[in-house]
């Protein structure tokens, strides 16, 4: 998994609340048996005018100009501003995937479904759960902001804004320090799962004793 | 000793190792597997040249994108047919014990595994698949989770998890006729939000809950998920215990009474701390249909579709006011004088040999309405359907003018043919009424497996009794 340190970009403002993972990727593409290539299918029925599948040419497609992704302002964005329980819905690892592969490494909300919030972390990407009202001025400051980008440092937990803003942001934010270590330094979990075999061995023999019929 | 939650239990007795960052590395049981959601687990599995820690703990079937009609002519996307060749592929290459699509045993995963007796009181269980809560009906902690997840339990039998709060729901009372499981879980939803449950896991309990059947019970643990909590749970007894009984995968001969007496502990303490704790009146709870995108977007029967301008709350208003118009509504309209185009009744949410008869009780001796474009009836597994053609339900159903179909996945969530057309709107017995979830454009309203019948056969929503 790519380390996670520090990164300043475009921030994206997605203003609905309930964004599901159908929306992220839509079935259709879920089809595939890679875990990369899904970025341009991010959002599909959101972002293209017509209906996509699998296997088409996204290029050639007319994309939708209202919707966020779309606009020029915004482009290159890798971290994406969301309402709450963003993420909701199917467990997809696909939507992570999609948001990753598309370049989406930080996404913003007031809260994050369960599933998709843990899938973040399998995929580089780090969702930060801040108050409502502190995601409402960060919604007013990136929409009044025209290429301005944020900063967003995993080390020392803070979003800050660079110079072209008017306002000054600096933002702390909390995170287990379990997934902040991995996200650090690109870990991964299985292996630091199977230094502790041992551990697994000894309670797979005790278990065998009182649930023997699982084993 | 404390008292201590179902949740609690279960959690406790599956904790491997405590880690002093508050997470814990836990033990899991089962893992179910399904073509979607586990190509890239057995890839991540190849490429780091690991191997399954415990074959015997999983179970796979294919079940999203498999024909429900012309099974002998196999899947003609190809697309859809390399994903189930993959499952098949990884599961003999691994050797992981497999219902493939031309065994009677295949169905929705979330269905086959209570029915074969793989799931079991008291024990972990999870899946690529949000809607694991599903087993939380029988005192099982289960649970979803991604892809990444689903290759950490295969390598190690364990996933490191950080323990979720507990919630009770608690339904007071005795239910009014014809509200059934699904009304119960729709209501619970609208009243504590799709997010309600976010960092929880749920226990549902009350008079109402221990009067439901096992399937009723899987109806509501199947949708804890749309409240927003991973895990739903139902506290073990004898009901649960007939049901286990004598399934393929259950205990046999003297381990049978040593697992009973080892489950007869899986309910929450009589003084148990929960975190937070809803209570409903089930005599309060009518049939519900949903009118929006979201599970919290319902009301009963009897009501109008919600006006925006009532709304105080803004980021909520703008919600009301793009799910109206996706779904196609007028607010201050009565959902029972809205047409509808096309009635599913399956998924893992109501696919059960239980929902078959009661779409059948509704649909006997009457006839499918002439503006109805479609309605399909597909069975959660082989085994539903071969006992639902021998209590001779099929013929019933398909009298009336119902599709009989083969089993799977199937208009839930349209990754296979049957899927709805832009603006067609339908009576759907699944889980999610998302934007183009049961195919682009669609509408989707969620019901139990009667009031779909019933829709079917006046061609809108109606009350049952009212038919
Ligand atoms: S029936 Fe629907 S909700 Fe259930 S597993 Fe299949 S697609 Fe998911």
């Amino acid at each position: 998994m790519e380390k996670f340190t520090k990164i300043t970009a475009v921030t994206v403002p997605l203003d609905r609340a309930n964004v599901d993972t159908d929306a992220i990727i839509p079935k259709q593409f879920l089809k595939s048996i890679k875990r990369s290539g899904f970025g341009p299918n991010l959002f599909d029925e959101w972002r293209y005018l017509d209906h996509g599948e699998p296997g088409m040419d996204n290029s050639q497609r007319a994309v939708n100009p209202d919707f966020v992704l779309n606009k020029a302002r915004y482009s290159g964005a890798q971290i994406l501003l969301a309402r709450d329980n963003f993420g909701c819905g199917s467990s997809r690892e696909h939507a992570p995937w999609a948001l990753e592969d598309f370049g989406i490494r930080v996404i913003i909300a007031p809260g994050f479904a369960d599933i998709f919030y843990n899938n973040c972390f399998k995929n580089g990407i780090l969702p930060i759960i801040l108050a409502e009202s502190t995601v409402d001025q960060l919604f007013q400051a990136v929409e009044a902001n025209e290429g301005a980008r944020l900063t967003v440092d995993l080390e020392q937990q803070k979003i800050l804004s660079d110079e072209s803003m008017d306002e000054k942001i600096d933002i702390s934010f909390e995170l287990d320090q379990f997934r902040r270590h991995c996200l650090l330094e690109g870990l991964d979990e299985i292996g630091l799962t199977l230094e502790h075999s041992d551990d697994i061995r000894a309670y797979e023999n005790k278990q065998k004793k009182i649930t023997p019929w699982l084993y | 000793m404390t008292a201590k939650t179902l949740y609690d239990k279960l959690w406790d007795s599956h904790v491997v190792r405590q880690n002093n960052d508050g997470t814990s590395l836990l033990y899991i049981d089962r893992q179910l597997i399904h073509e979607v959601t586990s190509p890239q687990a057995f890839e991540g599995l190849r490429m780091s040249g690991r191997q399954p820690w415990k074959l015997s703990a999983n179970l796979a079937t294919p079940d999203h994108n498999v024909p429900t009609t012309d099974r002998d002519k196999g899947i003609a996307d190809p697309i859809s047919k390399l994903q189930v060749d993959t499952l098949d592929d990884n599961c003999n290459a691994f050797g992981i014990t497999e219902f493939k699509m031309d065994d009677i045993r295949q169905g929705i995963v979330h269905v086959v595994s209570p029915e074969q007796g793989a799931t079991l009181p008291g024990m972990t269980l999870v899946c690529g698949d949000s809607h694991t809560s599903t087993h939380g009906a029988f005192g099982t902690l289960a649970f979803g989770i991604g892809t990444s997840e689903v290759e950490h339990v295969l390598a190690t039998q364990c996933l490191i998890q950080k323990k979720s709060k507990n919630m009770l729901v608690q339904l007071n009372g005795q239910l009014n006729p014809d509200v059934t499981a699904k009304d119960v879980i729709l209501a619970i939803i609208g009243k504590i939000g799709t997010a309600g449950g976010t960092g929880y896991a749920i226990e549902f309990a009350g008079e109402a809950i221990r009067s439901f059947s096992m399937e009723g019970r899987m109806t509501l643990s199947n949708m804890a998920i749309e409240a927003g909590a991973r895990a739903g749970m139902i506290a073990v007894d004898n009901t649960t215990i007939e049901y286990v009984k004598g399934r393929p995968y259950s205990p046999k001969g003297e381990q049978w009474q040593q697992a009973v007496d080892f489950w007869s502990d899986f309910y929450s303490d009589s003084d148990a701390h929960f975190d937070k704790t809803v209570t409903l009146d089930a005599s309060d709870i009518q049939p519900q249909v949903t009118w929006g995108t979201s599970p919290e977007m319902t009301m009963s029967i009897d009501d109008t579709i919600p006006d925006p301008a009532q709304e105080a709350d803004s980021v909520k208003q703008e919600g009301i006011k793009a799910a109206l118009e996706y779904m196609g509504l007028t607010a201050g309209k009565a959902i029972n004088e809205v047409p509808v185009d096309v009635v599913f009744i399956g998924s893992c949410t109501n696919s059960r040999i239980e929902d078959i008869r009661a779409a059948a009780i509704v649909a006997k001796g009457k006839k499918v309405a002439d503006s109805i474009k479609q309605a399909l009836v597909v069975p959660g597994s082989g085994l539903i359907k071969q006992q639902a053609e021998e209590e001779g339900l099929d013929k019933i159903l398909t009298q009336a003018g119902f599709e009989w179909r083969e089993p799977g996945c199937s208009m839930c969530l349209a990754m296979n043919a049957d899927r709805l057309e832009p603006q067609e709107r339908c009576a759907s017995t699944s889980n999610r009424n998302f934007e183009g979830r049961q195919g682009q454009g669609g509408r989707t309203h969620l019901v139990s497996p009667a009031m779909a019948a019933a829709a079917a056969i006046a061609g809108h929503f109606t009350r049952i009794d009212k038919l």
